[in-house]
């Protein structure tokens, strides 16, 4: 175990040293689990791998650190435009075999190689061109290429930041790669504009991912029998308060007691009020009080 | 006053939760729908003249459909469909009372009644191996033992008693690598007559009440055959040499088999075209065509050959019908221009004819390809003759007299694709005459309305107002209305005709049997693949009729050379039609139109191009505009592979061709083939509308959808679980589930179901995908929602942010950004398996969404979309359920009253198609298979209009009402004013 941690900080800081103007940024995913697999590494053989896979492969290569788990390595190929592919860079991984026969892998490093006059000239077509910068990966990381080549592209012009970035997301199905994302780590706007970088150095994110589980389907026992019944809501009586039943009563009721007190209240007052000189009200007595003067106006 | 708003809220939410189940009246049934029902292009037709009840004519159908039909009037009296996998080999009619049919290869034998179409027993045939399946009912008057049938399917030969199906024997031919192709009955014996390769003929008898082997001979032709062995009479047949040069007449008399050649050219000097045996069972005679000549040959008693008749142009031939004692007529049809000869003759009286009569049929009609023939008795004591006719676009006529008495247009129940065109605006400047008779109907109409209303209608009123309503004029006119419920509904068949039928009722408006689609000596097998919308003119461009593109290609293989045709959709001529010189694989309408609103299609072929059509330098100029933003994708189904691609440069070509293009690859995504395989693929419909992309939350919070034009949803199985349920295992069964940007190929999501498998029917709206697929572990149906929302934007909440205009909310986006996206989903048990699937549209897209499931049962369920929100808990808080969140249950409820069908049955349904009307809150939906049904649903009520049955006349009468009366209490508060006054 502790051996093998040494190794690997050699390994790390050997990487490291390695590469000149630009940071891999490494998985940081399945570190615990690198950690266990250490702790039972010893019960596993790397034969356990399909022989066959080793044989035939040829750009990988893969160092028996422990007994379950290897180190591989795929490479990364570049075009710009419609040129042909070439090498880019490396990705090193390990590859742990499970119990079950699976294999997965973890810890994914990526080191580029630096680029050359030739792609630079070529890069900067791109961008003068505002065209695609492709990349492709192997679609089997044991037997490249697999079935065919993994193939991803990106506007060139999105590329250049501070000095060219980039971000891999690489969906995995066991030794299987199906996709890269591969892109920007941030935003590239729209219309893009022609940049060119201050370095010409990639700077390169990576991530690995695997299949979510989908969650699964809730059962409710007790409701197995009520299961098939109409609308699933609302039909439960809840209960209503009284306000609730009787609110369209109520309203009504209430503005016709408000309003018989108002009367109420007014009538009392109107009395006095109805005495000449006090202020007219506005209630309706008043105007049966006016009734008599003006019939009187008339009469005359 | 808070308690007022709060219960004020709670009714509102009650009063919502009532509005779930969208259901209608009884007597609003028909009132928006409209239900076809049709049978498809009929193979095989049985008359029968029962004595008692009306005539009626037995068929079966490519359909897979068993019918009886009226010979009247061409309805349906039963009808039943079997499954699609349940092909009708063999009809006939045992015991006079029951029809048989023999399906699925000559595995079911079914008896069904002949008046009601009960069924009366099934009878399921075993075998060995695949044959051809032959259904044979001896037709025995004199035997007075029950009748026998003989079934040869499977390999092997049945006897099955027509009474209860029992199979009384069975004799296994497996063994003897003999290919059966007919069975004859002689008193006590059966002989089953076929081939062994091309050239070695057979002939076993056996006994007919045990199956016992008695005798078994054969022979050994002089050459190889070609086609199939035609039976001449009980014992006789013939059969073409492989130069189809020579006819040997083969003769089986009593066991004994001989056989005798003739040469073709000693029966007809000037021959050169191909011979064909037409497959009419005539006595001693048969047909045989040479290019466009028929020759009719008959066999004498000593084997020869003698040409009776010469007939040119025959389209078809009919088989021989037993008019009285040994007497047969048969019928064959002559193309002559326009008109259609139908001749009927006496299989022995070459010389009269016994009914000629020429017939006027719509050329859109196509060739006839079969006939069938009936007798009757005149009036007149003499024989009178119909025929019954199928059509080149799978129509059936029956002609009597010289007159088509009914037509079917069963080529509607094979519609292969679906459009909608709007109807021309209404013209200006209306008569006065027919607005003071619209005046008139109005009034009586609504004082009709007024009755029923006021429930002092008489029962005829009542009748009245439903037919009135029925026939609601206004539905089925011609002229775009206000609400956009009345289109034509533009549908291509698969025997390459285009109907347009009415919104309103379901009529066909025009038809045209498209030439490119016809079948002709370089196109054997015309397929129409698509139709899509080719011109779609608006304000400026008015006065253009609107066209539609059809697609079409000779036979199923991508490599077969394609053809185009360009239809106005008001009229239903053929503006245009090309024959293209590379294939086609793929078409893709751009988002882009010319000056005069034609649409511009990339049309993608084999070889790697991509071609520009419409083909005017104009449709250039805005592809060179537009030439960065065009991208596409490709899915490999069997090589599981998705790809994407973006337009590169002009062709390089022999020829220069300015409207092709060569492509690139973008991106691939390969899945692993040892563990996935491509079974479903969904993207969102390009005319959808989104009226929001923030969804605002319970608790005030903002989720912003990450609504995309290019997304795409693949369903994966496993290459073990692909087959039919049951025959994989939970643990070797599993479901993935991918969301791809098709720009980019990123997956934006991936998730797995374990112990899931197909088959997967998903539906992709605004931001959320639905899918339906089978849980192997819970041994139940599955619907999962998988919703999208975009990260990038979510921390545009803040109010300050939109109001210094912080926000990135108007940055264009870009398919390069990095998205960042997050996912909800759930998954609930479903009772059904589905046949389709479906979500309404709206023209804002405001309206809240239904589902539209196609049912096992072929209906159509309306399902709320709120019941397949990931967001539904057990116990949702009082905000969540004032919001409208269901509280979750573990299974999709099944409200009989949301079957948009409601009573009726969408038989053999196969697709769904939904357009939004120009009413906000309607849709209009169209579910065919082989039947055709037509509704408009509103999945949140029509909030934005009044009922159809409104009554405005009761309205008026209201307010006139009121008015009255308050002139009446103002006159009476008057004159009582005036009274007090004056007291």
């Amino acid at each position: 175990m502790g051996v093998l941690l040494i190794r690997w900080v050699l390994a790390v800081t050997l990487l490291l040293t390695c590469a000149l103007g630009f940071k891999s940024d490494e998985l940081l995913l399945d570190d615990e689990e690198f950690g266990i697999e250490g702790g039972r590494s010893s019960s596993f053989h790397s034969d356990s791998l399909p022989p066959s896979t080793a044989a035939t492969s040829t750009s990988w290569k893969r160092f028996s650190e422990s007994a379950s788990d290897s180190k591989i390595q795929f490479t990364l190929q570049h075009a710009f435009g419609d040129s042909d592919f070439s090498d880019a860079g490396n990705f090193s991984a390990r590859l742990k075999t499970w119990g079950h026969g699976g294999q997965t892998l973890t810890k994914l490093r990526f080191k580029r190689d630096p680029l050359t006059d030739v792609e630079k000239k070529s890069f900067q077509e791109l961008l003068r061109g505002d065209d695609f910068y492709r990349i492709r990966l192997p679609s089997n990381v044991l037997s490249p290429p697999g079935r065919e080549y993994i193939i991803s592209s990106v506007k060139a012009r999105c590329l250049p930041g501070d000095g060219l970035e980039e971000h891999f997301v690489i969906h995995m199905e066991g030794v299987n790669v199906l996709a890269v994302n591969y892109g920007a780590p941030g935003s590239c706007s729209y219309p893009r504009l022609l940049k060119l970088p201050a370095k010409w150095s990639f700077k390169s994110h990576t991530v690995l991912k695997n299949s979510e589980q989908a969650p699964r389907t809730p059962i409710f026992a007790e409701d197995a029998l009520g299961g098939e019944e109409g609308d699933g809501e609302g039909v439960k009586p809840i209960e209503r308060s009284f306000w609730a039943k009787y609110w369209m009563y109520l309203i009504p009721l209430g503005l016709i007691v408000m309003n018989a007190v108002t009367q109420a209240m007014n009538m009392p007052e109107d009395q006095p009020g109805g005495q000449p000189g006090a202020p007219a009200q506005q209630q309706p007595g008043s105007a049966v009080q006016r009734g008599p003067s003006s019939g009187a106006v008339r009469r005359r | 006053m808070a308690m007022a708003i709060r219960v004020f809220l709670l009714l509102l939410f009650f009063l919502s939760s009532t509005n779930i189940g969208y259901s209608l009246y009884e007597d609003q049934v028909g009132l928006m729908d409209w239900h076809q029902q049709y049978i498809g292009k009929v193979k095989h037709a049985l008359f029968h003249t029962q004595k008692t009840g009306r005539k009626r004519v037995l068929v079966s159908t490519e359909e897979n459909v068993v019918a009886s039909l009226d010979l009247r009037h061409g309805e349906i009296f039963w009808r039943h469909v079997l499954g699609t996998n349940d092909v009708v080999d063999g009809l006939d009619i045992a015991l006079g009372k029951y029809v048989i049919t023999l399906s699925s290869d000559g595995s079911i034998l079914r008896a069904w009644n002949l008046p009601d179409g009960q069924m009366v027993w099934e009878t399921s045939l075993q075998g060995s191996k695949t044959s051809k399946s032959i259904l044979y009912i001896p037709k025995n008057p004199k035997s007075d033992k029950d009748d026998l049938i003989l079934v040869f399917g499977k390999g092997s030969l049945h006897a099955v008693s027509s009474i209860d199906g029992e199979v009384l024997w069975r004799k296994d031919f497996a063994g003897e690598s003999i290919e059966v192709s007919h069975i004859i009955q002689s008193t006590d014996k059966i002989y089953v007559a076929g081939f062994v390769g091309s050239s070695k003929f057979y002939v076993y008898g056996l006994n007919a009440d045990s199956g016992e082997l008695l005798k078994n001979d054969h022979t050994i032709l002089p050459c190889d055959t070609f086609g199939e062995l035609l039976s001449v009479s009980g014992d006789k047949f013939v059969v073409l040499d492989k130069m189809r040069s020579k006819i040997l007449t083969i003769n089986i008399k009593n066991g004994e088999i001989s056989y005798k050649q003739t040469l073709i050219s000693d029966l007809i000097k000037e021959s050169s075209g191909q011979a064909v045996i037409l497959p009419s069972r005539l006595p001693e005679l048969f047909a045989l065509r040479i290019d466009s000549l028929v020759l009719t040959i008959k066999v004498t008693n000593e084997d020869d050959l003698v040409l009776v008749d010469k007939i040119n142009n025959a389209a078809a031939v009919s088989d021989a019908l037993s008019i009285s004692e040994g007497q047969h007529a048969f019928a064959f049809i002559q193309h002559e221009g326009s008109n259609i000869h139908l001749f009927v003759k006496d299989v022995n009286d070459w010389n009269g004819d016994l009914l000629k009569e020429s017939i006027i049929i719509d050329h859109q009609r196509g060739n006839i390809e079969k006939i069938f023939i009936n007798n009757y008795v005149r009036t007149d004591r003499s024989y009178g003759f119909r025929a019954l006719m199928v059509m080149e676009d799978h129509s059936l006529l029956l002609v009597q007299q010289g007159e088509i008495v009914w037509s079917r247009e069963d080529g509607l129940a094979s519609v292969v694709d679906v459009t909608t065109s709007e109807l021309p605006v209404e013209k200006e400047g209306v008569s006065v005459a027919t607005v003071e008779q619209n005046l008139f109907e109005w009034l009586k109409g609504h004082v009709l309305k007024l009755k029923g209303t006021l429930m002092i209608a008489s029962p005829e009123d009542v009748v009245a107002i439903q037919a009135m309503r029925l026939r609601s004029s206004e539905k089925s006119k011609m002229t775009r209305d206000h609400n956009g419920f009345r289109k034509l509904l533009i549908v291509l068949t698969r025997a390459g005709k285009v109907f347009a039928l009415h919104t309103g009722d379901g009529r066909v408006v025009w038809s045209i049997l498209l030439h490119t689609l016809r079948k002709t000596e370089v196109c054997e097998h015309p397929v129409g693949l698509n139709i899509y919308q080719w011109q779609v003119p608006h304000h400026h461009a008015l006065d253009e009729n609107p066209s539609i593109l059809v697609v079409g290609r000779c036979g199923p293989s991508l490599a077969a050379p394609a053809a185009l045709s360009f239809i106005d959709a008001y009229t239903g001529k053929e503006l245009n039609s090309l024959r293209l010189a590379h294939t086609i694989a793929q078409v893709i309408p751009l988002p882009y139109t010319d000056s005069t609103e034609q649409r511009l299609h990339l049309i993608i072929d084999i070889d790697q191009h991509a071609y520009l059509y419409p083909r005017t330098p104009e449709a250039i100029d805005i592809l060179q505009r537009e030439f960065s933003n065009v991208y596409w994708y490709s899915v490999e189904d069997d090589n599981g592979i998705v790809r994407g691609h973006a337009l590169k440069t002009n062709c390089i070509h022999k020829i220069v061709d300015e409207y092709c293009f060569d492509f690139r690859d973008l991106w691939s995504i390969v899945f692993p083939s040892e563990s996935e395989k491509i079974i479903a693929t969904v993207t969102r419909k390009s005319n959808e509308v989104v009226h929001t992309q923030a969804k605002v939350m319970t608790d005030y919070d903002v989720m912003y959808k990450y609504v995309s034009n290019n997304i795409l949803f693949v369903a994966n199985a496993a290459p073990k679980a692909t087959g039919e349920i049951g025959t994989a295992t939970p643990e070797e069964a599993w479901l993935v589930i991918y969301i791809i940007d098709t720009v980019t190929g990123r997956i934006l999501h991936r998730m797995t179901h374990h112990g899931c498998q197909g088959p997967v029917h998903a539906v992709f709206s605004e931001n959320w995908v639905v899918y339906h697929y089978f849980n192997l572990r819970a041994h139940r149906y599955e619907m999962s929602v998988i919703e999208v929302y975009d990260q990038s934007r979510a921390d545009n909440k803040d109010v300050w942010k939109f109001v210094l205009g912080k926000h990135n909310l108007t940055s264009p986006i870009s398919s390069y950004y990095r998205p960042e996206v997050t996912t909800k989903s759930q998954s609930y048990f479903f009772t059904h398996s589905v046949k389709a699937i479906e979500v309404t549209l709206t023209s804002k897209g405001i309206t809240s969404k239904q589902l539209l499931i196609g049912t096992i049962g072929d209906q159509v369920l309306a399902l709320d979309k709120r019941f397949l929100d990931p967001r539904r808990t057990l116990n949702p808080s009082q905000a969540e359920k004032e919001e409208g969140i269901i509280p979750l249950t573990d299974s999709l409820p099944i409200i009989p009253q949301s079957y948009i069908t409601h009573s009726l049955k969408v038989e053999g349904l196969r697709g769904i198609v939904t357009v939004p009307a120009k009413l906000e809150s309607t849709s209009l939906v169209f579910a065919y298979g082989v039947d055709l049904f037509f509704t408009q649903i509103a999945p949140s009520r029509t909030y934005d209009s009044l009922t159809e049955d409104f009554s405005y006349a009761l309205l008026l009468l209201t307010i006139v009402a009121l008015v009255a009366a308050i002139f009446v209490t103002w006159v009476l508060s008057e004159r009582k004013d005036l009274q007090e006054k004056w007291k």
